[in-house]
């Protein structure tokens, strides 16, 4: 998926005609006259709509909340979207598309394609998984957020500093799901006199605040050199504004099932909605029937982010296996190398249809947990490369990388 | 000049009442409204929901007039539900947009000589709001589902927010006979004898789920349509006041639409499930413990009819002179293509002529009552097809049908005529021996009142009713929606 796919298709905001009751919120919301009705059908104009989200919230049916991607041409029209008892399915795509709204705005939509593609299809979400809001806040209409925290999470000395930073939304509402990823807009232009790209960022923390219902948020961002989104982000001090964008994401999140085992491979920073989804099972479901699996690496303890925190997570909650590839003395070990040991039994998890895989972390890592997840299966006579593609149609399979 | 640091819009939290209006700024009024809260709390406590009063409800709640960020949801006992006082942005270059004084500003005071007309307005509406919560305050015992438990008690503390509404506007902009009239919205009761609710249909009572569903999709809709004529008021706090309430009043409609329409699919999926194709064949139907569809028509008709009564005389001087005023406009008023003066045009109205029922041509001014009641039966309608698709889709031959304006009224051109539901007259024995086939019976209410035993099991519904298709606040299927301590 690259920026120009994107641009080429379009992207359609519809109203459900099965779940609409014509309350005629969205029309009365609508600040510039997209929405209109018949006597059957209310739908909105594809010239008109601007995706500023307005309609969302106040729906009161969640009918309103729907996306189809289109080829240029093929737009729906007014006349057709009257005449309909139901949405038209999703039209088939190029690969890396997905059929659910990860993000409206292109730039954005792009960055996560490119994130999701090593999962080697359409993404799904989890069926249990919440339906997310995504898109409510844009680059022409930003969320501004007031930094609350700002603490560096890797040992004093250490090479990497990876920073654990927390912004609030005061009494304006920015809901996110554990998985789901911010736009974060970076004051400033680059040298040609454009405004810098979005930045991504993971969700670390659990969907009802990183302070229970403190309506804010966390995120794990590690200091690149010459990096002028993290730098920035690093930079920020307590009390802060930063403009934000999304929520974005629709398909890299928590499922919900208490039976849902969950299997979170990751590298550095990658960790952070893995921190999101253990949080969210300790507040909301404790003692839940899934397995939490961790499988983590870094270079060292010192620079492994949330290192002391992690020591204090109960192994009944998440299993924990931090993997290192720099300890002096030691032979470099990787996660996949780790994985490789615990072959019978991450394959007893992988034969059961609750079992989630979700990969997050550098781009770096996917060919080698690839390459360990099927000789895992091939041992215990399980054919991965027919596994995955069923488990990622499933919902169950999920690669975000950078 | 306001020295308030509050950015426009936002909402106030500081006061006992939260609110977008500067209250803190504003003590007369804060005052009025903080003497009337106690009288408020004390109403809500022996006429608001029975028995649920230290549940823990996972309630929406307006915090905001901001699309984005207007509700959030949460665990909230309902006594302790924050009421607040919410009007949509004012914008400053508004206008009168229809009557004698179209092009004028839109007022921010009220004209002299429109004050007893518009606190007319005012109180019947808000009367409206306290009279449904009395009507289902018994409810909650029976409940279905903690789903549909909290909805209902949903929309109790919401049209308690909108008496709230209707009391702010009566205790800012009428002095005296205000506080006179907001002292009477808690006096009156539903049902009573000696105090009446002002309007029929809010003195019904709402005796089971089903009758529930009817009044949310027919008699909030009625709500919804004067609620929106209102908004269209030249009086400017008044306008914004109901835009609001608008937001809020979508969820009770989608209460009454998605409830009768998932106990026509519970219905008809038990139906087919037991083999039977004859939805007359109610003994059958009704032995499988659901309701049979011919009941569900004959609560459609009763909740239609009264609803209707609602609008008015189709012909009235009363709505001329409020449209004339500038005080309540037409639905979607600024959306229709003419003059907006209706000095000269005409309207058809249905009357009642030489015993027969017959269209006249009437000067449009005076029958904008008939014309509002013709836009909310073209809503009905709307959410009638989308339940007959229910049935369509399942296979059952049956379709839902609202019966004729002039069956079964008691104000209006039809008030003491009797009609078949297809709009032919009767005499008054044809309608006694009829009655029963069109109305609800005796034994039609005691077998759904049987049906009526609560399932309070998460995630769980009972017999009669289909789940949700979607949870509220994107919650999954056996959220706690209710945690229930019974006081």
């Amino acid at each position: 998926m690259t920026s120009t796919e994107a641009t080429a298709v379009k992207k359609q905001h519809l109203i459900d005609p099965e779940i609409c009751i014509r309350c005629n919120t969205c029309e009365a919301t609508c600040p510039v006259g997209a929405v209109t009705h018949d006597d059957t059908n209310y739908v909105v104009d594809v010239e008109k709509c601007n995706f500023c989200m307005d309609c969302i919230s106040p729906c009161p049916t969640g009918s309103i909340d729907n996306w189809r991607t289109v080829a240029p041409g093929r737009v729906y029209s007014l006349s057709e979207q009257f005449s309909w008892t139901e949405l038209p399915k999703q039209g088939e795509l190029s690969d890396g598309e997905t059929a659910a709204a990860e993000a409206i705005e292109a730039e954005v939509g792009a960055l996560l394609a490119e994130a999701h593609k090593g999962s080697g299809g359409k993404a799904v979400a989890p069926a249990s998984a919440t339906k997310p809001s995504v898109n409510l806040y844009s680059r022409a209409k930003p969320m501004v957020a007031t930094v609350q925290g700002n603490f560096r999470i890797t040992a004093a000395g250490a090479e990497s500093d990876i920073r654990h930073i927390v912004l609030g939304f005061g009494e304006q509402a920015f809901p996110v799901l554990e998985g789901q990823s911010i736009g974060v807009i970076v004051p400033g232009t680059r040298a040609d006199g454009k405004p810098h790209d979005i930045r991504l960022y993971s969700v670390a923390s659990a969907r009802d605040g990183e302070k229970r219902n403190g309506n804010n948020l966390s995120l794990t961002i590690k200091r690149a050199e010459q990096g002028v989104g993290s730098t920035y982000m690093c930079n920020l001090k307590v009390g802060d504004k930063v403009s934000i964008t999304g929520p974005f994401g629709s398909t890299f999140l928590m499922p919900n099932d208490t039976n849902a085992n969950i299997i979170m491979i990751c590298t550095g920073t990658g960790s952070a909605p893995f921190r999101g989804f253990t949080e969210r099972r300790r507040r909301a479901i404790e003692g839940a029937a899934g397995k939490l699996v961790m499988y983590m690496g870094a270079r060292t303890p010192e620079e492994l982010p949330y290192f002391g925190p992690l020591q204090k997570v109960p192994q009944l909650l998440l299993e924990k296996h931090l993997v290192y590839s720099r300890l002096p003395g030691q032979p470099k070990e990787y996660v996949q190398d780790r994985m490789r040991k615990h072959g019978p039994e991450l394959v007893t998890l992988l034969k059961s249809a609750s079992t989630h895989v979700f990969i997050c972390g550098l781009r770096g890592m996917e060919a080698g947990v690839d390459e360990a997840l099927a000789d895992i299966c091939r041992a215990e006579r399980l054919d991965w490369s027919a596994l995955k593609p069923d488990m990622r149609g499933s919902g169950r399979y999920h690669v975000e990388t950078y | 000049m306001t020295t308030s640091p509050m950015p426009a819009g936002a909402v106030d939290y500081t006061t006992k009442i939260p609110n977008n209006v500067n209250l803190a700024d504003d003590q007369r009024v804060l005052k009025a409204l903080e003497q009337w809260h106690p009288g408020y709390i004390d109403w809500w406590m022996t006429m608001g929901p029975e028995g649920f009063q230290t549940s823990d409800v996972y309630l929406r709640t307006a915090i905001s007039i901001d699309p984005k960020g207007w509700a959030k949801f949460d665990y909230v006992k309902m006594p302790e539900y924050r009421w607040g006082i919410l009007l949509a942005p004012q914008d400053d270059t508004r206008q009168v947009n229809f009557g004698a004084h179209k092009g004028e500003k839109a007022w921010q005071e009220v004209p002299g000589e429109y004050r007893a007309n518009l606190r007319r307005l005012i109180v019947v509406q808000g009367d409206t709001e306290p009279a449904s919560v009395e009507q289902q305050r018994h409810l909650g015992k029976t409940a279905p589902s903690l789903y549909d438990m909290r909805n209902l008690f949903q929309i109790n503390v919401e049209e308690g927010r909108h008496l709230w509404a209707m009391v702010y506007l009566l205790q800012k902009y009428f002095g005296k006979d205000g506080r006179e009239e907001a002292e009477g919205l808690l006096q009156r009761r539903s049902g009573d004898d000696d105090k009446p609710r002002m309007l029929g249909a809010f003195n019904e009572t709402t005796p089971d789920w089903l009758s529930l569903f009817m009044f949310t999709f027919f008699t909030d809709r009625d709500g919804k349509m004067q609620l929106e004529s209102l908004a269209q008021s030249g009086f400017d706090p008044m306008s914004r006041t109901c835009r609001f309430m608008l937001t809020e009043e979508a969820h009770h409609m989608f209460v009454g639409e998605t409830g009768v329409g998932r106990v026509i699919e519970r219905t008809c999926e038990a139906m087919k499930a037991a083999g039977i194709d004859d939805p007359h064949d109610i003994n059958r139907v009704r032995a499988l413990g659901v309701i049979d569809l011919p009941t569900i028509q004959k609560k459609a008709n009763l909740h239609f009819s009264l609803s209707l009564d609602l609008f008015g005389s189709e012909v009235s001087t009363n709505a001329a002179n409020f449209y004339n005023g500038g005080l309540k406009g037409r639905y979607m008023e600024t959306k229709i293509d003419d003059d907006h003066a209706l000095t000269s045009a005409t309207y058809p109205v249905l009357k009642f002529i030489d015993g027969q029922i017959r269209m006249v041509e009437e000067p449009a001014l005076t029958a904008l009552n008939m014309r509002l009641r013709d836009d909310y039966v073209k809503d009905c309608q709307g959410g009638v097809n989308r339940w007959n698709k229910v049935m369509e889709k399942a296979g059952i031959k049956f379709a839902l049908t609202l019966p004729s304006v002039a069956f079964h009224r008691h104000v209006g051109e039809f008030k003491g005529v009797h009609a078949t539901p297809d709009g032919k007259v009767l005499t008054e024995t044809q309608w006694a021996q009829m009655r029963d086939q069109w109305i609800p019976s005796l034994d039609d209410g005691a077998f759904i009142e049987s049906l009526m035993v609560p399932c309070w099991e998460r995630g769980k519904y009972a017999n009669w009713i289909a789940a949700p298709k979607v949870g509220i606040d994107n919650k999954g299927g056996d959220f706690e929606y209710v945690k229930i301590h019974r006081a």
